[in-house]
């Protein structure tokens, strides 16, 4: 019971990295595949636009995953590092040019430079999702032995593993562009709206390929799984990603964009939930149940402590980050560097807006109003009280006497 | 961020009679790029959690006191705040990898109690990452004072942070609150897992630490421009806010030091023993500053008669236990690395405590920084100064707790890797730390440098148009 709540809470947090750290690979991508400089400018300014405040956001939640999967799931987390250690090795690789490169190609300005960062930015954006399809594909076609030490190559380069790297990078790509698209419409650029739209097409018939591969292969490799997921639980799971998916084209072909973002979401969402359910109940195809693999009560019962922690905390947080972002608040300040003359004369009283001269004359939003103050101290106000009552929650689970303390 | 095993230099004599030699080298290989992944990201932590509290200094300065050379000043601190950020969180993620790909035996069997520390840390990862964007991308975005609240979550998160990681490594140095039987973690007490015997000292002895690498770290970098001559507002307040919060961090520091040297001599024996050159277990052990043991002697050091003995227990007659209580394959390896590293961080403890006084009572008789060069140059080496007085601890807790990965439980090549990935890994590891490390240090120059630049061009045109051009009001609405 507590191991399956924790395992709703795992696949929760997995769905979250994927839909959106997916989308900023799948950002990435585009990045790498926009052209030379010139031509490549505009998308990638509203690449780095939709990525830039939000992307460590979201690389947290791998970091969650990790956690939670070692803490809950210790055996399967021990046998998957062990026996993928290529593939995890290689996708970690990956994941610390990417950030690196971002946050590097945000900071520089001559275009030299920028485009050296930004080249690693790009490719290992591709790199990334690519080798973690290949080791979930790896665990979904039951290579990964509950022992651990699973054969090192042979494990995650068969078929079925590339496939689903592919099939990752392809699902990233379409997110991203789905998504963008919808930025695009909300910036006002029609051009860019095409320009996404017409990658969201392509990326979702490659995708589709390679989907449609990844289940003739399933077909003739795992009997279970596939019965399970075409004739079983898995299939209205299945069922609403198609629909999900069919729903974003339709969007395209009729030319609106208003509701793609939920929509790619959704698709992508439900294909995760697919491959739960129907792996359910092993954690480890085949080799290990969600049962045996366990973690004791208590840490399970901390994970789910934690989990509440986060809701309570973060969520208000992940609101009002998003919420800013898509009023426009958050945004690259400076074309140029500023010196003490550029900033506003503080002194100037009743300034309800702190920005100077040439910052927001012309150019800002409209003052911020009391809703946008309120709603920042009403989520701080929120944390601090949702944190001082988880305290006393858990504080009642303290065990007393002290038992379970390690002896000696 | 993570904790585990530093030590790179050793293994191969620590791993017992019944691992082979490839066996050995492989785990040679792990504890060095655990080595080398974990002294590059702590640096980066370190930042990651004292920086936003000295960017927030400056900004409630510049807010309160209308200062607008504070307030430039945090706001260009949050720009370099943010890739410090960046790339810590990118290089944590190594670790937490790394947690499985090079100790799948440790998280196999420890993950129920060992995981829940880092489960909480998860939880305020996420907030230092939210709030660092909204307050990265909040510049006259946002409303002035809800802009600067909007920081504060990301001390507090990183505060927090802090004590759930390290309580993660105390735990490994003292572990409890498990049940293990036939090799399984049967029952756990999340609570005493995280409030273990050794955090209330090694979580304020690091938090300090990042308090004291961030603060000496950026005035270090104001000093330096001061030596070259820019001796403005802005430069002096960039060396004062940020040194004055370290200096204040040296006594506690030193405080909290002297009590988990104490702790150690009780809770880890051995470590102890090796820190302070103890050899055998007698009463009225002699401190032995530097040196080199070698060969059953200690060469080169400077010796106090009884003064160890009184360091542990205030009195000659304090009896200190001795490494060869323990047969030699569960000693720590290397001791003088381990004492060298112990001495070397807190002479420089010391050095540190002595610029902040030097400061400090300067100011308090004539309210002004020091005239004399020779200042500015401490100043500049505290920076370095912290930053290995940090590693150095580091040394000491990790090699020190050697052989052992989970102190008492679990060695470290029982929970190393099998699979034989790890030399090519660790190749790669270098390299791409290597590059990281010249490219982020490079970005943050070429950044001041620009920064520079626009001071200077300012100054040219002293009378010039007001600098907003007319390039600004074609700037793209947001």
């Amino acid at each position: 019971m507590m191991a399956d709540a924790s395992l709703a809470v795992l696949w929760v947090s997995v769905t979250a990295y994927a839909v959106l750290g997916g989308a900023d690979f799948g950002g990435g991508l585009w990045d790498l595949l926009a052209g030379g400089t010139d031509r490549g400018r505009r998308p990638r300014a509203l690449i780095d636009h939709a990525i830039g405040p939000v992307w460590e956001t979201n690389h947290v939640w791998l970091i969650f995953d990790l956690v939670i999967l070692w803490t809950a799931f210790p055996v399967a987390f021990a046998a998957i590092t062990s026996t993928l250690f290529d593939p995890l090795m290689l996708a970690v690789f990956a994941i610390v040019l990417r950030g690196a490169g971002f946050a590097f190609r945000k900071s520089l300005r001559r275009l030299p430079l920028q485009a050296a960062t930004g080249g690693i930015f790009a490719f290992s954006s591709l790199a990334a999702p690519f080798f973690l399809g290949t080791a979930i594909g790896a665990i979904a076609a039951g290579q990964v032995p509950a022992s651990g030490g699973g054969d090192r190559l042979a494990s995650w380069t068969g078929p079925f593993p590339l496939l689903t790297g592919g099939l990752f990078a392809g699902t990233c790509a379409w997110l991203a562009a789905a998504y963008l698209t919808q930025d695009a419409r909300h910036s006002g650029q029609p051009d860019m709206i095409t320009y996404f739209s017409r990658r969201t097409r392509v990326a979702g018939i490659v995708t589709g390929v390679l989907a449609a591969a990844s289940l003739a292969d399933l077909h003739f490799a795992a009997s279970r799984e596939f019965t399970r997921l075409l004739a079983g639980p898995g299939l209205a799971f299945v069922i609403v990603s198609a629909a999900a998916v069919a729903a974003v084209f339709v969007q395209l072909m009729l030319g609106r964009a208003r509701a793609l973002r939920p929509l790619a979401a959704l698709a992508v969402a439900a294909v995760i939930w697919s491959w739960g359910v129907v792996q359910y109940p092993y954690l480890l195809p085949r080799s290990l149940t969600v049962a045996a693999g366990s973690a004791p009560d208590a840490s399970l019962a901390a994970i789910l402590a934690v989990a509440g922690l986060a809701v309570a905390l973060v969520g208000p947080g992940i609101v009002l980050l998003f919420t800013l972002r898509q009023r426009g608040r958050l945004h690259e300040e400076d074309e140029r560097d500023l010196t003490e003359a550029d900033l506003p004369d503080l002194q100037a009283a009743g300034a309800a807006h702190p920005a100077g001269p040439g910052l927001s004359a012309t150019a800002g939003p409209p003052p911020a109003g009391p809703r946008l103050r309120e709603l920042a101290i009403a989520a701080v106000a929120f944390m601090a009280g949702a944190s001082l009552a988880s305290r006393r929650r858990t504080g009642d689970r303290r065990r007393p006497d002290g038992a379970g303390r390690q002896p000696g | 961020m993570a904790t585990v095993v530093l030590a790179a230099h050793t293994a191969a004599h620590l791993t017992g009679a019944a691992a082979s030699a490839g066996a050995a080298k492989a785990v040679v290989a792990a504890r060095t790029q655990m080595a080398v992944t974990l002294s590059f990201h702590i640096i980066l932590a370190c930042f990651g959690v004292a920086f936003p509290a000295i960017v927030l200094a400056a900004h409630y300065r510049g807010l309160r006191r209308h200062d607008k050379a504070a307030l430039l000043l945090a706001r260009r601190w949050s720009k370099v705040m943010a890739v410090l950020i960046a790339v810590g969180a990118v290089t944590g993620t190594v670790l937490s990898f790394e947690m499985g790909l090079l100790w799948p035996g440790l998280m196999r069997v420890f993950g129920p109690a060992f995981g829940i520390p880092f489960a909480v840390e998860a939880v305020f990862f996420f907030l230092e990452a939210v709030f660092t964007a909204v307050y990265l991308y909040g510049w006259d975005r946002l409303p002035r004072w809800a802009h600067f609240w909007t920081g504060v979550p990301i001390v507090v998160a990183g505060a927090a942070g802090t004590l759930s990681v390290v309580s993660a490594n105390s735990w490994m140095n003292q572990p409890g609150g498990f049940t293990l039987s036939h090799g399984k973690i049967t029952a756990v007490d999340p609570w005493a897992v995280i409030f273990n015997r050794a955090a209330y000292y090694e979580v304020p002895h690091m938090l300090l630490a990042a308090y004291m690498v961030a603060g000496f770290g950026v005035a270090a970098i104001y000093a330096a421009g001061w030596l070259r001559g820019r001796r403005s507002r802005y430069h002096r307040l960039g060396l004062l806010i940020p040194f004055t919060i370290a200096a204040v961090a040296t006594p506690l520091q030193i405080y909290v030091g002297d009590t988990a040297a104490r702790a150690i001599a009780h809770q880890q024996p051995i470590k102890f023993a090796t820190m302070e050159y103890v050899v055998h277990t007698h009463r009225g052990v002699t401190e032995w500053i530097g040196g080199i043991y070698a060969h059953g002697q200690v060469f080169f050091g400077l010796q106090i008669p009884d003064f160890d003995s009184v360091l542990v227990g205030l009195s000659p007659q304090t009896k200190v236990t001795g490494w060869d209580s323990v047969p030699a394959r569960l000693r720590p390896p290397l001791p003088w690395l381990i004492h060298s590293a112990f001495d070397l961080m807190v002479a420089l403890g010391f050095f540190l405590l002595l610029i902040g006084a030097w400061l400090g009572a300067y100011w308090w008789r004539r309210r002004r920084l020091p005239g004399t060069r020779w200042f500015f140059a401490a100043v500049l080496a505290s920076g370095p100064a912290a930053v290995i007085a940090m590693e150095c601890g580091w040394i000491v807790t990790e090699v020190g707790r050697q052989p052992w990965v989970v102190y008492g439980y679990l060695t470290t090549s029982q929970a190393a890797t099998t699979a034989g990935g790890v030399p090519g890994s660790l190749g790669g590891i270098l390299a791409m730390y290597a590059a990281l490390g010249v490219v982020t240090y490079a970005v943050i120059r070429v950044m001041t440098r620009r920064w520079r630049r626009a001071e200077v061009s300012e100054q040219d045109v002293p009378y010039g148009p007001a600098a907003p051009g007319p390039q600004d009001s074609t700037k793209v609405p947001s």
